[in-house]
């Protein structure tokens, strides 16, 4: 047996003794007898720790297809060998974005942050042994604050949807408005997780077609009977990559009274306006970029700021500068009344583990970088992106999906399917983007996201309206799937080199002959 | 064996331990001999800025810089160090925090148990780390593997039948649970609107049922500190959808009748969701299917040793039994019968929950640290949590004040009431009185139910000397106490880095960003 345990059995069997007990079955004596298993757990018996790291090392290998005979699940693919893959995955020339980027992040900021004083301690309840941690995460709501142009942040949520869904929550408490003008420029995965969770509630989610990929405001006042909004909400960039017109929405939102989310790109801030800036009321943003690996999919870090009126509405943990008795400066955790270990049924949020590491990784990664390496970083990925643009266009049959300024990411027409594109480039060593789904467009000439990826529903209100399951039945973007995409959506990071986008540019046109 | 080895291996026989054999039994030396206890203020990164300097550097690229002439945009104002300042500033307030890897940490129902070396290797492999979200099903089957194995694994340790890993953490995993039951009684035609929680639950619990659009009731607690039965059965009815059940509960008790709640509650029409809290006690002992629930969070973070990372990421995979799996939230990998694996959205999906797939980098830790358990070793790790736990209440139930029951599972509560009634002494101020010996505090003021709650956690990974001073600490505090009527108490911390902090300054003018 492999386990963390310290106990010698001699050890174990005199506290048994000096506890009054017999063995360590009797320990569980409380149990009623009708729920204990008989058989134990059906799990494989332990294996050391090497073993088991050198089968996950070969799972991670096997990161492709086709592997025969798989799984009789742990028992048995422990012991097989697996076929490794031709190409790594991780070796792919990363051009795919939609929400998460390959940036470079440098050895010093994983040194740091992998410090176990940061990494095996938990949620900083006692202050005078939690300077610490409590003093980065003042840290880092600090440059969230400078970094959006807010003056208040929390101490981070779980991701960028969380983020919404957070922002949401805040503006309908604040309005006690329950409907929302949600740009389609606003990532699809993030909408798709906030009609999830907003459905048990009286919020009504109305999503925004793009006309090209600008944000078609007008199309709400169309509508009969609608309600003001408690918030509406744009993305910038957008998740077509575009900047669209701001300084609207923001016109819209004071003509309705209702509070501006924008979703901004931290990376972009080195060039661009903040949202606060623009008159944004809440910021939020996935913190992924800033020095946290792409980790298929997370722990990710999700960013919200917001002006000094909602501070008390904030979600999450806040990180607050006090006193300590000897007259000294310390840092505690603070608005906890509006906690939900506190307030429970009247917290303004059920978060309580939140993704300080990565708040923590953030942090150190943008001492790291300073203004001078944000702008640098910043003008490094338009550079890329936009030289990259330049030479797909120039490709026959290739064109430009929108006319609209972009940052770090764009999205073009193919004259093939995205995905066999996708598969075509694959072998040529890259992960050549995203393929933008079939839900999310229609050949129309604007361009049309009524509703998130693999979510049919464009409003959520009640669940009770909503279509039945078999509407999910579409899988996410990058698998194959039927139906024909022929727009790709492409990012370059400051790590891409001209040789690598020349190359891929190459392979691009081979790829379509 | 030497006489010395002897005394070692039986000189801690309960009631003499405390005194006599000290010196031959050490659990090494404890965090007041660290940089912790010391060492002047850390100025924020901010001061240690200097125009110009600065730490990055970037790859060459070859790229041209063709992008416009922004200088109208200042950028925002981050600090500009160097990397060794950098290094510097970060380390000493590593110093300046408690964690697992320093001591004993005996957070109630955080579980802060030792978090195992060899699954940082895992967390480092770059063909996990680097792989973007959106790559095709056909490039990421090994991931697709990982993910499917380790819900297999949790379908096994807790008796459900599918499970989704997309929630970043427990209270993610209570809303997804709930937003489950709500599809399912809708699928019945059902309206429900309440959901039950003891007065023991965690806070969460009901801010969670609020999320989902649920009114909370509570059902008292009784004075064995369990589920007062009476209570729940007057408090059931057609409205309720649920029972948010944590067992063992938060006081540490195994909640006798769970059986007939389950019965009752589903009798009702209503649908028993365990919260995963405290699994870590009966792992291969009983299941929460075999107590009659239906729907199931976990926390890797407590129960399978990931890191807590100074308060997340976590990790909140949810689990039901066969008949609500149609409504988990999709997509998950499925195995196909050629071997591989494909993405697929259940039938009535209430959707997605997490934009890709779960804190994945914490969940593949989850899975090493099952696999290397196995099923015999994660039986051992509940029974020695529960030894663990009864050892200490015992040795402390002389002492201290225990408000339920002379027995307990995985973690029990202990009251600091009697001193406060006699010297005004809080839960708190004993917290602060175990820095100064250089432990960190367990849980305080929770639960509700307890007065003046200390809720001690000791975990599985901590040896019996250990437990042993953490003990002598406990008691040498109550003693204190009694000598001084409490004069020293309020004066405590005095080792640490940092006083005592005014948590009331913070908030009534709250200054959350610096100047």
């Amino acid at each position: 047996m492999n386990t963390y345990i310290p106990h010698t059995e001699d050890e174990i069997n005199m506290m048994l003794a000096e506890i009054g007990n017999k063995s360590l079955d009797d320990l569980h004596a409380t149990i009623p007898p009708e729920v204990l298993l008989e058989d134990g757990l059906d799990l494989p018996l332990g294996v050391s720790e090497a073993d088991v790291v050198r089968y996950i090392g070969e799972l991670a290998d096997s990161n492709i297809g086709g592997h025969a005979g798989a799984s009789k699940y742990v028992n048995t693919t422990l012991k097989e060998q697996r076929p490794r893959s031709p190409y790594p995955l991780n070796s792919l020339v990363c051009f795919a974005g939609g929400g998460t980027y390959d940036h470079y992040v440098p050895p010093v900021v994983s040194s740091l942050a992998s410090k176990s004083e940061f990494v095996t301690s938990y949620t900083p309840y006692q202050a005078e042994v939690s300077q610490g941690v409590l003093q980065v995460l003042f840290e880092y709501q600090t440059m969230m604050s400078r970094i959006s142009g807010l003056p208040v942040a929390n101490a981070s949520l779980y991701d960028g949807a969380s983020a919404l869904y957070e922002a949401v929550n805040m503006a309908v408490s604040y309005t006690d408005r329950h409907d929302i003008w949600i740009s389609c420029g606003v990532n699809p995965r993030w909408r798709s997780v906030l009609d999830t969770l907003v459905a048990g509630r009286n919020i009504k989610v109305h999503p925004i077609k793009l006309r090209d990929a600008s944000t078609d405001w007008s199309i709400p006042h169309a509508l009969p009977d609608l309600s003001p909004p408690a918030a509406i909400v744009i993305a910038y960039p957008n998740y077509l990559g575009a900047l669209e017109n701001i300084e609207q929405a923001k016109e819209l939102a004071n003509s309705l009274e209702a509070l501006l989310i924008v979703a901004f790109n931290p990376i972009s801030m080195g060039m661009l306006h903040t949202p606060g800036y623009y008159g944004a009321d809440i910021a939020i943003a996935e913190g992924q970029p800033l020095g946290i690996g792409l980790s298929f999919g997370g722990p990710y870090l999700g960013i919200l700021s917001c002006k000094e009126e909602y501070m008390r509405i904030i979600p999450g943990r806040v990180i607050g500068e006090s006193m300590d008795n000897r007259n000294g400066r310390a840092y505690t955790m603070t608005l906890r009344t509006r906690e939900q270990d506190i307030r429970r049924e009247r917290a303004t949020s059920n978060v309580c583990t939140n993704q300080t590491l990565m708040a923590i990784t953030a942090t150190i990664y943008l001492s790291w970088l300073g203004p001078g390496g944000l702008k640098e970083v910043s003008r490094r990925c338009y550079s890329g992106a936009h030289y990259l643009y330049k030479l797909l266009c120039s490709i026959d049959g290739v064109e430009a999906l929108y006319s609209e300024p972009f940052f770090n990411e764009f999205a073009i027409k193919i004259p093939v399917n995205s995905e066999t594109l996708l598969a075509r480039l694959a072998d040529e060593g890259f992960l050549g983007g995203v393929a933008l789904d079939d839900e999310l467009c229609d050949d129309n000439a604007s361009y049309v996201m009524e509703a998130a990826n693999d979510n049919n529903v464009s409003s959520s209100g009640h669940v009770d309206n909503r279509p039945a399951g078999s509407e999910y039945k579409s899988n996410r973007p990058g698998d194959s799937r039927p139906g024909d995409s022929r727009r790709l959506l492409i990012a370059v990071t400051e790590k891409r080199t001209i040789q690598e986008i020349e190359s891929y540019a190459l392979s691009f046109e081979k790829a379509l002959q | 064996m030497t006489e010395q080895q002897q005394e070692q291996t039986s000189g801690f026989g309960y009631g003499n331990h405390l005194k006599g054999n000290r010196d031959n039994l050490v659990a090494g030396g404890n965090a007041s001999s660290t940089p912790l206890m010391g060492g002047d203020e850390e100025p924020l990164i901010f001061s240690l800025s200097s125009p110009g300097r600065r730490a990055f550097q970037l790859p060459s690229t070859g790229v041209p810089d063709i992008s416009p002439d922004t200088n109208n945009i200042e950028p925002p104002a981050l600090p500009e160090v160097s990397e060794r300042d950098l290094v510097s500033h970060y380390t000493r307030l590593a110093h300046r925090q408690y964690s697992v890897d320093l001591g004993f940490y005996p957070l109630g129902s955080c579980t802060m148990k030792y978090n195992p070396k060899a699954f940082d290797e895992i967390a480092a492999i770059s063909s996990l780390k680097d792989v973007h979200p959106l790559v095709s099903a056909q490039l990421s089957q090994g991931w697709m593997e990982i993910l499917w194995t380790l819900e297999r694994a949790l379908c096994a340790i807790t008796g459900m039948s599918a499970f989704t890993l997309q929630p970043p953490a427990g209270a993610a995993g209570e809303l997804t649970g709930l937003l489950v039951a709500g599809a399912y009684h809708r699928s019945l035609g059902e309206h429900r609107t309440v959901v039950l929680v003891p007065e023991s639950a965690h806070g969460t619990n009901p801010a969670s049922a609020t999320l989902a659009g649920y009114q909370t009731k509570t059902v008292a607690t009784g004075s064995d500190g369990c589920v007062n039965m009476a209570s729940l059965e007057s408090a059931l009815s057609e409205d309720v959808a649920a029972i948010m059940l944590t067992n063992p509960n938060t006081i540490g008790i195994f909640e006798k009748d769970v059986v007939e709640i389950c019965r009752l509650v589903h009798e009702a029409g209503a649908l028993a969701y365990y919260d995963g809290a405290n699994l870590n006690a009966i792992m291969g002992i009983t299941t929460p299917a075999k107590m009659g629930f239906d729907i199931v969070h976990l926390n890797t973070h407590k129960t399978f040793a990931t890191p807590h990372g100074g308060g997340g990421p976590g990790a909140g995979p949810v689990g039901v039994r066969a008949g609500l799996d149609q409504y988990l939230p999709g997509p998950r990998p499925t195995l196909q019968d050629d071997g591989t694996y494909r993405w697929e959205i259940p039938e009535c999906s209430i959707g997605r929950v997490h934009s890709y797939n779960g804190n994945a980098m914490v969940l593949v830790r989850a899975l090493a640290y099952i696999l290397s358990n196995g099923a015999d070793g994660l039986k051992r790790v509940s029974q020695i949590a529960v030894l663990n736990a009864n050892w200490l209440l015992k040795t402390l139930s002389d002492t201290y004040e225990v408000p339920y029951g002379s027995r307990c599972m995985h973690e029990f509560v202990l009251s600091a009431s009697t001193f406060k009634r006699r010297y005004g002494i809080r839960a708190q101020d004993i917290a602060k009185m175990l820095l100064d010996r250089g432990v960190h505090p367990p849980t305080v003021s929770f639960p509700l139910v307890v007065d003046e709650a200390l809720m001690i956690e000791p975990t599985e990974t901590e040896s019996v000397q250990t437990l042993q001073d953490f003990a002598s600490a406990m008691i040498e505090i109550a003693s204190e106490i009694e000598d001084t009527k409490g004069a020293s108490a309020k004066a405590a911390p005095e080792r640490t880095p940092v006083g005592r902090v005014d948590e009331t300054r913070a908030a009534r003018h709250p200054i959350v960003v610096a100047e």
